[in-house]
């Protein structure tokens, strides 16, 4: 039950194209990560909804085979 | 989600102004993200009624879907739902949270 940095970035940067994306490995065991996401997207959008979109981009692996992703989103 | 736990669920929430779906009690979180919001109640001094998830696998499944939210801890205010450990946190930083616990008559304590 591990995840990828690279996995993550790349499935939040598929679903939201233009988002700046900054991601931490927390503990270095490729289990607890925090995100920062810079997105146009995110316009408009209440912090539930923008976090939502995050986690839709991870297609059901928040919670899952994603234990810890502590989330950040901003508009640019 | 079995209709049992729909019940369950809409009846906390109904019934607790500040409802805190989370893993363990709000005197022993087992998991740092539950704490972390218990701690925030705590500070603000916010009657809150924590609800263990872990006691019951059908709701720590149900609220997932019921919230559409796919990580617990889960905290309600006055039936609506605000938002993880992320959300609460941040909402807690920006003073967001007093505003909303204020806005909607809830007791606590405000920073002097």
């Amino acid at each position: 039950m591990a995840m990828d940095l690279k996995e993550i970035e790349s499935l939040i940067k598929e679903a939201l194209p233009d988002a700046k994306i900054e991601i931490q490995d927390l503990a270095g065991d490729g289990n607890h990560y925090s995100a920062t996401v810079i997105s146009s997207q995110f316009a408009g959008k209440s912090k539930i909804q923008q976090h939502k979109m995050v986690y839709n981009s991870l297609k059901g692996k928040m919670g899952n085979e994603l234990h810890a992703l502590a989330v950040k989103t901003k508009e640019n | 989600m079995d209709n049992q736990t729909n019940e369950l669920i809409n009846n906390e929430i109904k019934s607790n102004e500040v409802c805190l779906f989370m893993k363990g009690t709000p005197d022993a979180p087992q998991c740092g993200f539950s704490m972390a919001v218990t701690n925030i109640l705590k500070m603000l001094e916010v009657n809150f009624k924590g609800v263990n998830v872990l006691a019951d696998q059908n709701l720590r499944e149900g609220i997932k879907v019921f919230s559409d939210w796919p990580t617990i801890p889960q905290l309600y205010v006055k039936n609506e739902f605000i938002g993880g450990c992320d959300i609460v946190k941040e909402m807690y930083e920006s003073g967001e949270l007093a505003k909303l616990l204020e806005d909607n008559g809830i007791e606590f304590k405000k920073k002097s």
